[in-house]
């Protein structure tokens, strides 16, 4: 099963990426706010929806975020 | 022949990616203690008194900086050498390695300016009264340098209010090179025995390239090595 894993910074943590992307932006010409710069992880896992929706919280917990700064977000897709 | 006259045995490990192990282990052999290489795939210690991490980019910093390297066999034996009250330093990645791995408190982001910093930096001391400043007064202001892009230490209002409140904040920033919370350059675990600093005092040990104050950090961590071998167990 394809598993996506959307990392994002937490919210109220400073994101100094995301302001800098956000100033680029405007300098093009956007009219842009709230860009904050995250992480995609695609993942194959094998099991059941729900088996696979454990595993890859437990990876989350373990490796793929940080819980200090980061929130994350599991997204199973239809094989 | 006292136990304390020995010198003090200290492993420094490489992961793949390191690069300041070799004047990690210069600077120490320098400072009268016996470096030991180990290599992060090794799953024992040798029989050391303490542990230095080097600075680096170990793993490429993929995922985070310090993420991967904390999984790697020989990380697992520095945890069980922490847990039993080893002596233990991270510098620049050590460090990063360090929070990843539970060891110390808080997390390092990257750089509020977005740049690289490299330069010497002022840091204070603010305790003299732990493993790695005893050499130091309180307050003492040193001169290091600092060489990362990810150094901005960061905790949530919580922990750093615990973290003062303990006194864990064992080092800070007289000039703040990379908009670090509370200009905290150096923390240390609330036991006492496992630092973590951004600057680097291996590369600090000699006037002949700029500063020796990181040899206060190094001697004070060497002297309390000597200290606990001439104890008898």
């Amino acid at each position: 099963m394809k598993v996506s894993v959307l990392v994002r910074p937490k919210a109220g943590i400073l994101d100094p990426q995301g302001e800098a992307v956000e100033g680029s932006l405007r300098k093009l010409g956007f009219e842009v706010s709230g860009a904050r710069v995250g992480r995609l992880i695609d993942l194959e896992v094998e099991g059941s929806p729900d088996e696979a929706r454990t595993k890859v919280d437990e990876m989350c917990h373990k490796l793929l975020a940080n819980p200090l700064i980061e929130s994350y977000e599991i997204e199973l897709h239809d094989a | 022949m006292t136990p304390s006259s020995a010198p003090a045995r200290v492993a420094v490990i490489t992961f793949p990616g390191s690069q300041d192990d070799r004047d990690a282990v210069l600077a120490l052999n320098n400072l009268g203690a016996q470096a030991v290489p180990v290599w992060h795939a090794d799953e024992e210690l040798p029989d050391v008194g303490a542990v230095v991490l080097p600075g680096g980019f170990s793993y490429g910093d993929y995922l985070r900086a310090g993420a991967l390297a904390r999984f790697s066999p020989a990380m697992e034996a520095v945890a069980r050498f922490a847990a039993d009250g080893g002596i233990v330093l991270g510098i620049c990645n050590g460090f990063q390695i360090l929070c990843e791995a539970g060891l110390l408190p808080g997390i390092l982001r990257g750089n509020v300016s977005l740049d690289f910093v490299c330069r010497d930096v002022p840091v204070r001391v603010e305790r003299a009264d732990t493993a790695f400043t005893s050499r130091c007064a309180s307050g003492q202001r040193l001169v290091i340098p600092v060489k990362h892009g990810e150094g901005c230490w960061y905790a949530d209002d919580e922990l750093v209010s615990e973290l003062e409140e303990n006194g864990q904040i064992l080092l800070r920033y007289e000039e703040n090179p990379n908009g670090s919370l509370r200009d905290v350059a150096g923390v240390i675990n609330r036991e006492g025995n496992v630092m973590g600093l951004m600057p680097h005092p291996e590369h600090a040990v000699d006037p002949l390239l700029g500063s020796p104050d990181g040899a206060l950090i190094l001697e004070s961590m060497l002297d309390a090595v000597r200290e606990r071998a001439a104890v008898p167990a």
